[in-house]
């Protein structure tokens, strides 16, 4: 099914070495709209430090990371800035969370709106109409969020006093707020109670259709990566050793090899 | 009882501690001892009762800290003053109305023509204010460590003092530019230490801050050396220079009026897409900027912010004094003005005015204990350390409203 649609993430290539060690080799992956696509692998195969490379936080040793907005336009994007590159419309959440602890948990999503709104410091001294008109918005904005997730009945909360599993929902949320084409999720389920996962399943499947955005997703429970990915890239000590639709790769020997041990989840 | 046989153990230790110091006086004139036995009674007394206090206190602090772990309802948590200010705004306006009232007739019920001492405090006090409330924009909330605040008032006023001297320009004109130039400072210094955290960037800004007094102190020919700058003039109205009283009343007016602007404007930025961005700042750089926020300029704007307030300040702090000399401008003063906005609640602006107020105002009234000055204000340190780690007003997040009517016209542009 995917083929048909537009490439909205290009990597090709991308190597990443720290030092001596080159924990990303040469991996390539595309993401075309609308899919949802898992990398998974064993833990240290280099699956965060990929999204650390794609979101700008590392700038890789080689490769091309090409992305195309659905304006239509196409760029390459390697050693932008984070910011940069959230502003083009990736944004991600951590596999160890970061809120902001000390903020509240509505302020928390409301960050996710910096990039896409305007003020400045004199407008905001100021306080005129426009400027009052798009703090409504962003508090709408968020709320509405927040609301999609459930939170909101958490809104005024600090972020460092809600659970795992709601801390993990709110870093979704302040990722949606930043009005991505991509979503970029490391480990979503991690930490959280069987419960919890089935319904971040539903949750993802909703921002998928509900948001029309492409979503990465890193994920240890194959449980959730075989019901809800539409294709896998598998990565083991920083190559990529397989891609497909989850039935390819249950069935794939290189896999299940990698895997061993750890074939009772799938 | 335990309580009370433990305190009596600590002043019985205390008059021990003590006794060479407030007992045994060598009297060098009549070259005999004095012994002044009534002494160790009024120490083992104090240091018991105090020893007392202390562990009623931390045994109810102990208590309140479980029974909130044990309240099931973290929303119904006891209301502190900050809190009942917060959540209803009549109440706000009416307190701010008070203080204001209270601050307009100060210099008035505190005064005669002849002694206006009282007024000449407060300007140094709402100095420190705004002082702080500058601060508290870099650390309480960007959370960028600043230990060399002061030079940015230093500039300021040096600003004034020598466009005063060698172009003769007015106070009111030199007052935004002492503002400007301090903040062009702000710049220059922020951006090699953009890629600074924590103790990195607390030892560039300390070096700063020392590198500001000594070129201050060792260039004679631009900065008046050490003898700094004498004959600057106070601030004009309208082109009158005032005289005695009312020219102190006039700066003190000055002065609170800087101090009301600060608070408008800070309160503006806090609660505005900015402030957020510096709180986020605070919190996670990483996960700030993976957010879309631009780190270089948001740090940027808290520093230059921050140093703008100061030189602003700094103008008015020449013109007061008519004097300044680098010894206004030393290490101890960015330690004061840190002070304040740790103590008051890093980004609460309540507690930095009150914490402001309260460590230049007591010093100043204490002056009869001058000895014992620094002992009080490292006594209050630490207590408070131990108290209200988290300062003396917990910075109260705001409840955002949420206005339903407006869901119709924003809604289109995402996450219906
Ligand atoms: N900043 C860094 N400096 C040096 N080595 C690093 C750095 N970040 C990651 N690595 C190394 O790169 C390798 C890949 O790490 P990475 O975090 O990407 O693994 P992962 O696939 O996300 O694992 P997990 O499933 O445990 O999250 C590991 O060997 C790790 O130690
Ligand atoms: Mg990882």
């Amino acid at each position: 099914m995917a083929n048909e649609r537009r490439k909205l993430l290009e990597v090709s290539g991308l190597t990443m070495d720290f030092g001596g060690l080159r924990a990303i080799d040469s991996v390539g992956l595309d993401i075309h709209a609308g899919e949802i696509v898992a990398l998974i692998g064993p833990n240290g195969a280099g699956k965060t430090t990929f999204f650390n490379c794609v979101t700008g936080i590392y700038t890789p040793t080689a490769g091309d990371i090409v992305i195309a907005p659905p304006d239509g336009s196409s760029r390459r994007i390697n050693g932008l800035k984070p910011n940069a590159i959230t502003s083009l419309g990736m944004a991600r959440t951590f596999q160890n969370i970061r809120l902001f602890p000390a903020m509240t948990v509505l302020e928390n999503v409301m960050i996710g709106r910096h990039c896409r709104t305007r003020s400045s410091i004199l407008d905001v001294i100021v306080g005129g109409a426009r400027t009052r008109r798009e703090e409504r918005e962003t508090v709408a904005t968020s709320y509405r969020l927040l609301e999609k997730v459930g939170l909101a009945d958490l809104a005024g909360e600090y972020a460092r006093n809600l659970s795992y599993g709601a801390q993990r929902r709110l870093e979704i949320a302040r990722a949606l707020a930043t009005e991505p084409f991509l979503l970029l999720l490391d480990e979503p389920a991690a930490g959280m109670n069987p419960q919890e996962t089935l319904e971040l399943e539903a949750l993802i499947a909703r921002i998928r259709t509900d948001n029309e955005l492409a979503i990465l997703l890193i994920e240890h429970d194959m449980k959730l990566v075989m019901n809800i990915s539409d294709r896998i890239t598998v990565m083991e000590y920083g190559k990529k050793i397989a891609e497909g639709t989850p039935r390819e790769i249950k069935e794939n020997p290189k896999v299940i090899e990698a895997y061993l041990g750890e074939e009772a989840h799938a | 009882m335990t309580h009370f046989k433990k305190s009596l153990g600590i002043g019985l230790w205390f008059m021990f501690l003590t006794f060479p110091l407030m007992v045994v006086r060598v009297n060098t004139i009549d070259n005999v001892i004095e012994w002044r036995w009534s002494n160790v009674v009024w120490v083992g007394a104090c240091a018991a009762a105090i020893a007392w206090l202390w562990q009623f206190s931390i045994e109810r602090r102990a208590a309140r800290h479980a029974a909130a772990l044990a309240d099931p309802h973290p929303q119904a948590k006891r209301h502190t003053l900050a809190q009942r200010l917060s959540d209803d705004p009549a109440l706000t306006r009416r307190a701010l109305i008070v203080a204001g009232l209270l601050a307009v007739v100060f210099p008035w019920v505190t005064s005669t023509t002849q002694n206006f001492y009282h007024i000449n405090v407060m300007v140094s006090a709402l100095i420190f204010v705004v002082l702080g409330l500058g601060l508290n924009i870099t650390v309480g909330l960007a959370g960028l460590l600043d230990l060399g605040y002061i030079a940015f008032f230093a500039v300021g006023a040096y600003t004034y003092a020598l466009l005063g001297q060698h172009l003769a320009l007015g106070f009111w004109i030199c007052l935004p530019l002492g503002g400007l130039v301090s903040m062009l400072f702000g710049l220059v210094l922020g951006f090699p230490i953009l890629r600074l955290r924590g103790d990195y960037l607390a030892i560039v800004t300390l070096g700063f801050g020392s590198i500001t007094k000594i070129i201050l102190e060792n260039w004679d020919t631009a900065f008046g050396g050490a003898a700094g700058i004498a004959g600057i003039a106070r601030p004009e109205f309208f082109g009158m220079t005032l005289e005695g009283r009312m020219q102190s009343v006039y700066t003190y007016y000055i002065v609170l009026a800087l101090v009301a602007a600060t608070i408008f404007i800070v309160t503006r930025l806090k609660n505005s897409r900015i402030g957020r961005a510096w709180m986020a700042l605070r919190e996670d750089e990483i996960a700030c900027e993976a957010m879309g926020v631009d780190m270089a300029r948001t740090k940027l704007s808290a520093y230059a912010l921050g140093a703008f307030w100061a030189g602003l300040v700094g103008v008015v702090f020449a013109a007061h004094n008519t004097f300044i000399n680098p010894d206004s401008f030393t290490f101890m003063d960015s330690a004061m003005v840190l002070a304040m906005v740790v103590l008051g609640g890093m980004g609460s602006i309540l507690g930095v005015i009150i914490a402001a107020l309260t460590l230049k105002l007591l010093p100043e009234y204490l002056r009869a204990f001058a000895e014992y000055r620094m002992l009080v204000f490292g006594a209050v340190m630490v207590l408070m350390m131990i108290f209200r780690p988290q300062g003396l007003i917990n910075d109260m997040r705001r409840k955002y409203e949420l206005d339903t009517a407006d869901d119709a016209d924003g809604g289109d542009d995402n996450g219906k």
